[in-house]
């Protein structure tokens, strides 16, 4: 029987402006080369300029200079925390950004400005503010200063609005009768959440992830004063290339800054390809 | 349930809906006022009112995604006030699909089956006879944003038919679709119907919908019920005011409510008739509205053809004479003040 062959019709017709796909317009031609003028400018041409400094003194001065034994700790350590830091936030920033949309309490506005402190702080206040909360003479009695765990409480306080901010525009937007239609074909709450509400935030969660990433592997200010750069073991590859520039070695420098380049770009392309994965799995 | 395909013919012992009692009220606003509603099994019934009467939330509750404040559901005998909406073998679709965006259409028929763990061949086996029954199987593999708003409802519905549901609720299913699909899919949801014999209760305000798909239509408006029987009785046999003008056009003549396709126009004074003077005559497709102006100041309309008034010679700022055809069913000045319908 065919009681709705006429129904279907989702073919969308084609836009027919007498213009072929790909052709731009004048205005859109304009917008792309202001576009890629910029972005030549304020970020190709540096790093540009980095890759080939690191690379002045050939492919043997770049490997000298990356397994530096004080550089490959240093690089190592931050990769470390900033990989370790975004399964956090992965995890709790996605949590804080449930708890903000879907719950109702008391304090809730007040915790939505909280959020945003981070972004707000100077870095160095928040390192200030760590120490003096996770310092020798802090109120709690914990002593973070020198301790890795010291870096990565602080890179967590730096990157907590990345993913809450991402994701919570996303459940806000979320289609509630989608996860009332799951559960009327009897899935389980822990099902909805796995099968319906992750596969649609997902891609925030990974795009907050990935800033927070990048975030962590450059920061500098809320690090450096509870770190106290214990070479070799608290030392940041920020402060180790700080430190570089100060004795005139812009090789190393920009060596080490290379290689947090390409690992920065190898996490977000392994980032984006989980993201697909999952989006497409549900 | 052993239902196999959803098709006729494996007749199954179907399930009534019962509601007791139910009552709901959000702050002030009281949704549904003590509703006590019958739904047979294996029929199709409309629950039909204006907007904000209280519908939607009788039939959320029905699903369980809503609960009642005081009240009870039964569905197929069984007690389901307090049920999760997981575990009242309840099909539900919404106006707006609630198609999960990131599964193929394949997948989203599937998902019922899949939670429930069932062998990969049969929910294989099972999803292609659904996708042929709403006809789809040719989009099996698209997304929900490559399919048309009717595709979308129908894959939506054969979601909610796959775990072989005791009910079937629908939500205004075909609320936001255009006027033509709309009508191809009330049309197709009748034949459906007439193969799957699940019980099937849905919502519409719009009266033209419950009358050409239902079998038995409930009216509803300010959270109560206003009548219930078949199609043919409420629009021919209202039980007041409001549910005779809002499953029609009505026109007010001589103080009495009538409908406009039901009034006899006359072009001489004979008992029973109101003089009127022709104001306007509106050509609208295959019909002439013809509105009048009577002594007292009312303005009735009546509902001609084109025939009728070229009989009648018809003109505007003619005198003729109106006379009801049939008597109004129910007392005049009957409990329910009508609300205004736009004809």
């Amino acid at each position: 029987m065919s009681l709705v062959a006429q129904v279907d019709r989702a073919t969308p017709s084609a836009f027919g402006r007498g213009r072929r796909p790909g052709e731009l317009t004048g205005v859109a031609s304009l917008g792309l080369g202001v576009g890629v003028l910029w972005l030549s400018l304020l970020v190709l041409l540096p790093i540009a300029a980095i890759v080939s400094t690191a690379f002045e003194d050939g492919l043997a001065g770049f490997w000298d200079a990356v397994t530096d034994p004080e550089a490959l700790s240093a690089i190592r350590f931050t990769v470390g925390a900033a990989l370790l830091v975004t399964v956090i936030n992965a995890v709790v920033g996605t949590l804080i950004a449930w708890v903000l949309v879907r719950d109702d309490f008391p304090g809730k506005r007040i915790l939505e400005v909280v959020i945003d402190i981070p972004f707000a702080l100077p870095t160095i206040v928040a390192g200030l503010v760590l120490i003096t909360l996770y310092g020798p003479s802090g109120p709690f009695g914990i002593n973070l200063v020198g301790t890795r765990a010291g870096v990565v409480l602080a890179l967590l306080f730096v990157t907590l609005p990345f993913v809450v901010r991402s994701v919570q525009p996303v459940l806000i937007d979320a289609d509630r009768e989608v996860e009332q239609a799951a559960a009327s074909l009897g899935a389980s709450g822990f099902t909805i959440f796995r099968r319906v509400i992750l596969p649609t935030v997902t891609p925030a969660v990974v795009s907050g992830a990935a800033l927070s990433f990048a975030r962590a592997l450059g920061e500098f200010g809320s690090v450096i004063l509870i770190s106290a750069n214990l070479i070799g073991k608290t030392q940041v590859s920020s402060s180790y290339i700080l430190k570089m520039i100060e004795s005139q070695e812009t090789v190393s420098a920009a060596a080490v800054a290379t290689l947090l380049l390409a690992v920065a770009v190898v996490v977000l392309v392994v980032l984006d390809v989980v993201q697909r994965r999952t989006a497409r799995r549900g | 349930m052993n239902q196999s395909a959803g098709h006729s013919g494996s007749a199954e012992a179907q399930s009534g809906i019962v509601v007791r009692g139910v009552h709901r009220s959000f702050g002030d606003f009281v949704a549904l006022e003590d509703i006590d509603l019958e739904v047979k099994p294996g029929g199709l019934t409309a629950l039909l009112g204006p907007s904000g009467g209280g519908k939607s939330t009788l039939l959320r509750i029905i699903a369980g995604l809503d609960y009642p404040d005081r009240g009870a559901v039964e569905i197929g005998g069984r007690d389901a006030t307090f049920l999760p909406p997981q575990r009242r073998s309840v099909g539900f679709v919404f106006q707006h699909y609630a198609a999960f965006k990131h599964l193929t259409t394949a997948r989203n028929v599937a998902f019922g089956l899949e939670i429930r763990k069932r062998p990969r061949a049969e929910v294989h086996d099972r999803v292609a006879e659904l996708l042929e029954l709403v006809h789809l199987e040719q989009f099996a593999d698209r997304l929900p944003s490559q399919l048309s708003g009717g595709q979308r409802q129908r894959m939506a519905l054969a979601r909610a038919l796959a775990v072989q549901p005791e009910v079937l609720l629908l939500d205004e299913p075909f609320g936001a679709l255009d006027a033509k699909v709309r009508k191809e899919l009330r049309d197709w949801l009748r034949r459906l119907h007439d193969e799957v014999h699940v019980t099937t209760l849905f919502v519409t305000h719009d009266q033209e919908e419950a009358l050409e798909v239902a079998d038995e239509i409930v009216v509803i408006s300010q959270g109560r019920i206003e009548q219930v029987g078949s199609p043919a009785q409420l629009y021919d046999h209202p039980a007041n005011e409001f549910v005779m003008s809002f499953l029609g056009p009505v026109t007010r003549l001589g103080g009495v409510l009538v409908r406009p396709h039901d009034i006899e126009v006359l072009t001489d004074e004979r008992a029973g008739a109101v003089q009127v003077e022709v104001t306007k005559l509106l050509r609208v497709g295959y019909e002439v509205r013809a509105e009048t102006r009577a002594q007292d100041g009312s303005t009735p309309w009546v509902q001609l053809t084109r025939a009728q008034v070229a009989e009648l010679d018809l003109a505007e700022g003619a005198t003729v004479w109106l006379r009801p055809l049939v008597a109004t069913p129910f007392p005049a000045g009957s409990p329910r003040a009508p609300e205004p319908v736009p004809a």
